[in-house]
């Protein structure tokens, strides 16, 4: 196999893990900053909508480096789909297939499922939970667990953190009330 | 911006791992693969190995400087936050990062889903002072 055709492949959890973790030494040997994304969207509101909240008073430019960083993501995002892209679909796991069909998805094509992520559903009750809702949910969730994924799950824990394990504990614990409890609910309703 | 640079091979990896798949979000919380779980356990080991050589050798910053990392203090928000934005991680399939690089993928949907969690990052804000922490 080629080298272009090996880049194209999806890449193994043993290859994307470590790289993913290179992030941390990264930005600490650029300039000193902790690694970490769910800050990005506090940025924001702080440079858009800071409406006299003590929370969003601070100087914010100074963090500016955060927002260059996650818009190196999306333009990473771009540009690995334009160029790397697989040409055969994504696998996911047969017994994930099974459980999903019975919700109702059955296009498995794309690295997204269609029947959810599309245009037509966005003022739809599916888009009202799988994208307001869960936005909402990851947008307060992280900011009062002060960190998402990255900057607990991986910084902190690399950091041996305890209270980022207590949050990495916690985002697992909801991600399996929410897949075993609350979306079997959620797919009745919408569908 | 060196920053930038980094994003961007961060996006790629994100992409080309799947990660930013919902399916392989549902999969890890359905124990029917281990992708997931060898991606972020191996993001923390060498996470940790870097930091560990990074303080044994006093490695500098490119400015010379000594490397600082905030220690995290706990308090009980990173519980309830934690839970509610776990449940948000299952539903959108994405924790930020992965918004982020799903955008400029092309699924451009997320971008309501990005407006949303910006908006609760500002209800947090919001209604902080009465939030347990």
């Amino acid at each position: 196999m080629s080298f272009p055709e090996i880049i194209r492949q999806p890449w193994p959890w043993y290859v994307a893990g470590p790289l993913i973790g290179l992030t941390v030494p990264a930005l600490l040997l650029i300039g000193n900053k902790s690694f970490g994304i769910s800050s990005s969207l506090r940025h924001i509101c702080a440079a858009c909508v800071p409406a006299n909240i003590s929370f969003f008073n601070y100087n914010w430019k100074k963090e500016a480096w955060n927002l260059f960083f996650v818009a190196g993501i999306a333009l990473g995002g771009f540009l690995a789909t334009t160029f790397l892209a697989d040409p055969s679909s994504i696998r996911v796991a047969p017994d994930t297939v099974v459980a999903l069909r019975t919700f109702g998805i059955q296009d498995f094509s794309g690295l997204m499922p269609a029947d959810l992520f599309a245009a037509a559903n966005l003022f739809t009750l599916k888009g009202l939970f799988f994208f307001v809702i869960g936005g909402l949910l990851v947008g307060f969730g992280t900011r009062w667990a002060g960190g998402c994924t990255s900057g607990h799950a991986i910084m902190g824990l690399s950091n041996l953190q305890w209270p980022s394990l207590v949050a990495t504990i916690s985002f697992m614990a909801g991600g399996f009330a929410m897949t075993h409890l609350l979306l079997p609910l959620i797919f009745k309703l919408v569908n | 911006m060196k920053y930038m640079l980094v994003g961007i091979a961060f996006g790629i990896v994100f992409v080309k791992a799947e990660i930013i798949s919902w399916f392989r979000i549902q999969e890890m919380f359905r124990f029917d693969s281990f992708h997931m779980y060898g991606v972020i356990g191996s993001a923390v080991l060498v996470g940790m190995i870097s930091i560990a050589l990074i303080r044994q050798f006093n490695i500098k910053t490119l400015q010379g400087e000594t490397v600082r990392i905030t220690p995290k203090v706990f308090h009980k928000g990173q519980i309830y936050g934690g839970v509610l934005f776990g449940l948000g991680w299952a539903i959108t399939g994405a924790c930020p990062g992965p918004l982020f690089a799903q955008i400029g993928s092309g699924f451009l949907v997320v971008g309501v889903t990005l407006l949303s969690a910006i908006a609760g990052t500002w209800l947090y804000g919001f209604s902080r002072a009465r939030l347990p922490h």
